[in-house]
């Protein structure tokens, strides 16, 4: 394999496709990026076995081929290469190694042969669809933090993606939850995912989806899916990951519905005051009291070291007079997920899971459990 | 402080006008003299062969008997009492090997509940004392009696020669008393002359008492860097004491400046009396050798029920569960896991350990297992209500009843399916962990 190809080009594409590779690895080909010649064009792929990503970048194939070396190694070596440099990339003619040439700077590096390196792409996908980058990246963005870090229910580790009817329109609707909060997004279906099996797409997959969908916002997604695999193809970058196997929870069952207690409130008030409250403590999982009663909210923090908080400020509530109280942290994420001026909470009770979404826009809602205070 | 040169008699507590080789009053030869000793005021106390004394005290039968406190064929030797140390027995020893050297001693297994108890209770007279009690097991602590003398109207080293005999009189268990100028010469004092011993180490004979004494004395060297320093050349205390501080560091970091300190009998740790709780665990060793999930599953649910038990009695809540795996070649292995949420159930503790236990099965032979939890938050903070498991709460209320049923009628009134008839049979020898810092306590040490 001989190529030629701009240090910038080779650069973006293996910060894409290296942050799948696993810093640590017990086989050694998972170290490694798989490098291909293609028509015109540089290919690149790396895995983790759960996870795959290929990209492929304009370069100047002098002499067909391929091989695989370790992609962080490339990635730093390329990272520091001058900016502007044209790289050359040759195997030598025993195939056991790469060399990278660009200016006076030369490197060798020790390759292991692209037979070896494993494909998780085999199978077929039973549905497919193409979406607005702009709309898939809210679904991600509005219900990743809720994704629980727990092994023990592994099935809540990612989020759940799955078709539903509602007032007669078909959705899209992205679910995650950790067990103390659960968040819902949607958007209208696009056309082929009806009839799509509800999947469970692991949070290492949503991470790097996020960052290729940040990149280009105007672009589209080309999804496709099956019960086992899902594949996202954006420009020139396609990711392809296997599904958590498992049954994600029946969630209808936790929103919510009969919650008669109304309070609307200004979010970025409410926000800012929550940010300060819960400054006086700085342990992990402090509650903030909300005590409710006419017209006022006020916020409390007690810490048995530091010393209490509190702040008042104007919200609508008109039901009778309510004390809950909820972790800060969980606020300050929903809050900071939600877009309009106004929120809205549906309570019942201080023991009870609490419903909270956008005034204005109910494509996505938020349910948090209190903690006693 | 009162007369700079005062002579007691530990017995009748009598102060004598003069040296003397016998009490002026009561006749008893144990008395304390020593010239700092109305100026010195951190103590060590530490109770003589703890859990032996207790089960003599209450089966006085056995007091002319070689008894042990321990369990098992493969467990370890907790405690043994001063007639069976005089057959070699040792704390820490595995049972076998004291039987052998011993084999007429009673072995009797631990009651850690009843040495709990007695240790609270002495605990409580050593704050009666002074505020400043630093527990650093069951049965021994430090105090700071500094600044107590107006208060009880005689310089510390009476104090304590009171407290001593106070407890040998009322709860008919021995103690020994190290007293010095800092903890680190009080715990080597309160070695030095066991049992019923009370020694001094004033400022004057610190560096002259620490030369003879071999490195290892040390608290916190251990084997592997006193075969560094044994390399090196350095066996003494006397060796430290005349190299340069930074020559130390520079050899052996951090661990050099406190040899260099220490050697110097250098210690600014003060008596702080409530060092927080860092880890509440439990294990136990086997009669023989497991590797089977039917056989360890069990034994686990007991563990973890004892540390939830523990955990309950203190208002925390842990977010983190440790396993301990020791295999039959002696190789440990800990495994930790973080929890979604606080927690101090038992059932949660478990199902923690118990995922980590699994993966752990490969068919190795394991002598040992054990449990524990840690990253500690606020009691209020535990088990919140789970949106998607409902079970949760149900878990929950079950395992209150459950303790509420342990509560009026006593532990073995109720047990789950998983212990019923396994999860004690099985177990031998126990240690249980309450703070583990610079003192881990392993059963017991005197």
């Amino acid at each position: 394999m001989r190529i030629i190809i701009e240090r910038s080009n080779l650069l973006k594409s293996l910060s894409r496709v290296h942050r799948v590779v696993e810093r640590r690895n017990t086989i050694p080909i998972l170290s490694n990026v798989l490098l291909k010649t293609e028509e015109g064009a540089l290919g690149l792929k790396a895995t983790d076995l759960d996870l795959e990503i290929t990209e492929s970048v304009a370069a100047e194939a002098e002499q067909d081929g391929a091989t695989t070396v370790p992609a962080h190694l490339l990635y730093d070596i390329v990272r520091k290469l001058a900016e502007g440099a044209e790289v050359r990339l040759a195997t030598t003619p025993e195939g056991n190694q790469l060399t990278i040439t660009a200016g006076r700077s030369n490197f060798r590096l020790q390759c292991l042969p692209e037979a070896d390196f494993p494909d998780i792409t085999a199978g077929t996908f039973s549905h497919s669809f193409t979406i607005q980058a702009a709309d898939f990246a809210r679904l991600v963005e509005r219900t990743q933090f809720a994704i629980s870090t727990e092994e023990t229910r592994y099935y809540l580790n990612g989020i759940f993606l799955h078709t539903i009817e509602t007032d007669g329109a078909l959705k899209l609707r992205a679910v995650a939850t950790d067990g103390h909060r659960l968040a819902r997004a949607e958007v209208t279906a696009p056309v082929g995912s009806e009839g799509m099996p509800g999947i469970i797409v692991p949070r290492k997959t949503v991470g790097e989806l996020q960052k290729l969908l940040g990149d280009d916002a105007e672009a589209e997604v080309k999804v496709e899916l099956s019960d086992a695999k899902i594949r996202f193809a954006i420009g020139s970058v396609v990711l392809t990951s296997k599904l958590i196997d498992g049954t994600f929870p029946d969630y209808q069952r936790v929103i919510p519905a009969g919650n008669d207690k109304q309070l609307t409130l200004d979010r970025a008030v409410f926000s800012s005051a929550v940010d300060r409250v819960s400054t006086i403590s700085s342990e992990r999982g402090r509650a903030v009291k909300l005590s409710l009663g006419n017209g006022q909210m006020v916020l409390t923090v007690n810490s048995p070291d530091a010393g209490t908080a509190t702040e008042e400020i104007p919200v609508g509530y008109e039901s009778d007079d309510l004390e809950i109280g909820f972790n800060a942290r969980y606020l300050l994420d929903i809050t900071g997920q939600l877009s309009g001026e106004e929120s809205v909470f549906m309570l019942a009770d201080p023991g009870s899971p609490t419903l909270i979404r956008d005034g204005s826009d109910d494509s996505t809602l938020y349910v948090l459990m209190p903690m006693r205070v | 402080m009162s007369d700079l040169n005062i002579i007691f008699c530990r017995d009748c507590l009598v102060v004598q006008p003069a040296p003397a080789r016998r009490c002026a009053r009561c006749g008893s030869p144990r008395l304390l003299q020593h010239p700092e000793l109305a100026q010195l005021s951190i103590a060590h106390i530490d109770c003589d062969a703890f859990y032996a004394s207790v089960e003599k005290r209450d089966r006085p039968e056995l007091s002319d008997k070689p008894v042990i406190i321990g369990g098992g064929k493969r467990g370890v030797v907790s405690t043994a009492c001063y007639i069976a140390r005089i057959s070699g027995v040792r704390s820490a020893m595995p049972m076998f090997k004291a039987l052998e050297l011993c084999p007429e001693a009673v072995v009797i297994k631990p009651d850690m509940a009843k040495y709990a108890a007695i240790g609270r209770m002495i605990r409580e007279r050593m704050r009666a004392l002074t505020p400043l009690v630093e527990p650093l097991s069951i049965d021994e602590a430090f105090l700071d009696l500094t600044g107590t003398e107006r208060l009880h109207r005689m310089p510390p080293a009476l104090i304590l020669a009171r407290f001593a005999r106070s407890i040998e009189q009322e709860l008919g268990l021995s103690v020994s008393v190290g007293l010095s100028h800092n903890k680190f010469l009080a715990k080597m004092a309160s070695d030095l002359q066991k049992p019923r011993g009370f020694s001094v180490i004033g400022r004057a004979e610190t560096l002259s008492f620490l030369a003879a004494l071999p490195i290892k004395a040390i608290w916190g060297v251990g084997a592997a860097l006193d075969r560094q320093l044994a390399h090196d050349g350095l066996r003494t205390i006397g060796q430290l004491q005349g190299m340069r501080e930074e020559d130390l560091m520079r050899r052996y970091g951090t661990m050099g400046q406190r040899l260099s300190r220490l050697s110097r009998g250098v210690d600014e740790r003060r008596v702080t009396p409530d060092r927080p709780t860092k880890s509440i665990s439990s294990e136990t060793t086997f009669d023989r050798d497991i590797s089977g999930p039917e056989d360890l599953v069990p034994i686990l649910r007991g563990l973890s029920e004892k540390v939830a038990r523990r955990l309950k009695a203190t208002d925390l809540a842990a977010s983190e569960v440790t396993l301990k795996l020791k295999g039959a070649d002696f190789q440990t292995r800990t495994r930790n896991r973080r929890l979604a949420a606080p927690t101090r159930l038992a059932d949660r503790i478990f199902h923690a350990g118990h995922a980590l236990l699994l993966k752990e099965l490969d068919g190795t032979p394991f002598r040992l297992i054990g449990i524990g939890c840690s990253v500690f938050s606020p009691a209020a903070t535990a088990d919140p209500d789970d949106l998607v498991d409902p079970s949760f709460a149900r878990r929950a209320k079950a395992e209150a009843a459950l303790d509420q049923l342990r509560e009026r009628f006593g532990l073995q009134s109720v047990e789950t399916g998983i212990t019923f008839r396994r999860g004690r049979a099985a177990t031998t020898s126990e240690k249980q962990n309450g703070k583990s810092e610079s003192f881990p306590y392993d059963g017991e040490k005197s």
